[in-house]
């Protein structure tokens, strides 16, 4: 089958929104779950809770390091506790919180950020989260989430409900693409292999999943096959799945919405080092903050599209040789 | 630029900020309009009366600095310095698009007569005072003022710089909070009561003024009163409308962060023009 008959790539909800919709189901399922915002809520969605359960929602104003810690001593209390806001702000303003009082503490705090990457558009890089990957991978203990989708959304915030230990997770402001079918199963720590490739394979996260499959469609039509990972878990990375491509492709393009120099890439790298060495190329945003605009034209300046994937790929295709 | 203390001058330069503001968020089709309207008379009596600054000469190492804490407001400060001389009136309407020197949040890069970029709330007054420190320490007349949101001090290293600004007598700092009672997501009351605000700030060490932030006269007279008072900063609480000079922006928390349409901005226009 051809990646366009395989994918149809319709327009789906944000991935903050199916963040909202989740808490409200996981609400109504278990009223051990409890929500803290800091201003934010219609942005991030928590406002879809906070009407549903006002007594098991926390308003803590402006002041995310509070939240971060008032959450932590939920989450330590037993409750299943949500903290959102922009991941800027969230990770940002919240770092030491979220080192001492969560990842150092062990305690199961599920901190939620949205708004991640340059795809924000106008509010510009003041709210711009391109940093985010990194700093939540380096706390010790951290489970780290990325979903792609509407469908993946759902069903990892549903599961990280239930995960031992801190977990982050990384939604974006646009709305974007489906590429699950409902009802798809996701396994924590466990990439979605969506495309096998013969020449090159695409590892890739969050809004730059879809952007890949078009990749590798317009590859197709040039009669090159190009593979697509789904890492919505960035850490623990499956290094197994990672390694496979790496042996039965021999080049990588990791392609992600975030500092090129310190995201997913860097951890890729590090994977295939470790079990098998091959040509790779990491395509991202450089370490510079962007600007105001419109989501397209930013994506399109900063070579955010599947035209710009395709590109990426022939230089490592090129490199193979 | 012609600096004024007549209160007829200065409110004509208001209204024309509220028309740039009003304009450049609807062609933008985005953008904070409420806590722009409502710091109007705090920007217009600082730039055009109070502030020693020259749009000739923004590097000038005496000058007064201005910082927009709560960056989201950034359309009334670049209309304030389109209207000043510092950046052209014809662009505002590019506001928030790609290579616009009008950024989403005022940005230093694209401006560099701003003092500093801000759009992450709850770090603007500590950057006055070190500022303010640095003044000192080179015996520099220069003065500082902080425009703060209500909201954004709800911020905790809000009070972190004001206990420092008192223990430091740091006098040439003077922060004005746009108290205009509505933030993000709704009223202040109902996400973060800040009452007694005036008696925290006093707590707190700080010379503490209330003003009716839309009253020309009564900012006057209040920054003059800051500029006077030796040994301790000032804070100006401006009691201010959100959305002030547009019926059904004001004390609406819709228009925190909502453009108007083009049929709201002729509305908008009139009612301004009136
Ligand atoms: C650190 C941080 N957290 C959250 C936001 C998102 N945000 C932008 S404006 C705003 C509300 C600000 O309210 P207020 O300070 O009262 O401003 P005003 O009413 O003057 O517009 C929020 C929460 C931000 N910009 N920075
Ligand atoms: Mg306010």
């Amino acid at each position: 089958m051809s990646v366009k008959e395989k994918f149809e790539l319709k327009m789906g909800a944000a991935t903050r929104e199916a963040f909202g919709k989740a808490l409200v189901e996981l609400g109504r399922e278990d009223s051990n779950v409890v929500v803290c915002d800091a201003d934010l809520s219609k942005s991030t969605f928590t406002h879809l809770f906070g009407k549903e359960f006002p007594k098991r929602f926390f308003s803590c104003g402006i002041a995310e390091a509070d939240m971060i810690s008032i959450g932590a001593g939920l989450a330590s209390s037993g409750k299943i506790a949500f903290v959102a806001s922009f991941s800027a702000f969230v990770l940002n303003k919240g770092f030491e919180q979220l080192r001492v009082n969560v990842a150092y503490a062990q305690v199961p705090l599920r901190v939620v950020g949205t708004h991640s990457g340059i795809s924000i558009g106008e509010d510009g890089p003041s709210q711009m989260s391109v940093e985010d990957i990194s700093l939540a991978c380096s706390l010790a203990g951290f489970t780290v989430l990325s979903p792609a989708d509407e469908v993946a959304t759902f069903a990892l915030v549903k599961a990280a409900a239930y995960h031992p230990g801190p977990v982050f997770i990384r939604a974006g402001r646009l709305k974007v693409p489906v590429i699950y079918t409902a009802g798809q199963k996701f396994e924590i720590g466990k990439a979605n292999t969506l495309i096998e490739g013969k020449d090159l394979t695409f590892i890739t996260t969050g809004l730059l999943v879809a952007e890949s499959i078009r990749a590798a469609e317009i590859l197709e039509a040039e009669g090159i096959s190009a593979g697509v990972i789904d890492i919505h878990t960035i850490k623990p990375l499956d290094k197994a799945a990672i390694a496979a491509a790496a042996r039965s492709t021999g080049c990588l393009v990791v392609a992600e919405e975030h500092f090129t120099d310190s995201g997913l890439g860097v951890k890729v790298a590090q994977a295939v080092c470790e079990t098998h060495p091959c040509i790779m190329e990491f395509h991202g945003i450089g370490n510079y903050y962007a600007e105001s605009g419109t989501p397209e034209d930013l994506l399109t300046k900063y070579k955010m599209t599947a035209k710009d994937l395709a590109v990426t790929a022939r230089k490592a295709l090129a490199r193979k040789k | 630029m012609q600096k004024t203390s007549d209160i007829g001058e200065l409110q004509a330069i208001a209204k024309r900020v509220r028309q740039h503001i009003v304009t450049m968020i609807c062609a933008a089709k985005s953008g904070h309009p409420g806590g722009s309207l409502s710091a109007v008379e705090t920007l217009v009596t600082l730039y055009f009366d109070v502030m020693r600054h020259d749009p000739a000469n923004p590097t000038w190492p005496e000058r007064d600095r201005f910082i927009l804490s709560k960056g989201h407001a950034a359309p009334v400060l670049y209309s304030v310095f389109a209207e000043a001389g510092y950046t052209p009136i014809d662009s505002l309407n590019t506001l928030r698009s790609l290579g616009s020197i009008y950024q989403g949040h005022p940005d230093r890069r694209y401006i560099p007569a701003l003092e500093a970029s801000t759009g992450s709330l709850g770090v603007g007054l500590s950057l006055g005072l070190g500022m303010a420190e640095a003044a000192r320490l080179d015996n520099s007349p220069t003065r500082v003022y902080v425009v703060l949101g209500d909201g954004e001090i709800q911020e905790g290293q809000i009070w972190e710089a004001a206990m420092y600004g008192a223990f430091h007598k740091v006098d040439n700092i003077c922060a004005i909070v746009d108290y205009n009672r509505i933030q993000l997501d709704g009223f202040v009351k109902d996400i973060m009561e800040l009452e007694p605000l005036a008696d925290k700030w006093r707590a707190f060490g700080w010379n503490t003024l209330e003003v009716d932030g839309h009253d020309f006269a009564a900012l006057q007279k209040a920054f003059a009163e800051a500029a006077a008072t030796k040994g301790k900063p000032t804070v100006l609480i401006a009691h201010t409308i959100k959305g002030k000079g547009v019926s059904f922006m004001e004390n609406n928390p819709k228009f925190h962060g909502v453009a108007p349409t083009k049929e709201e901005l002729e509305k908008a226009l009139q009612e301004i023009g009136a």
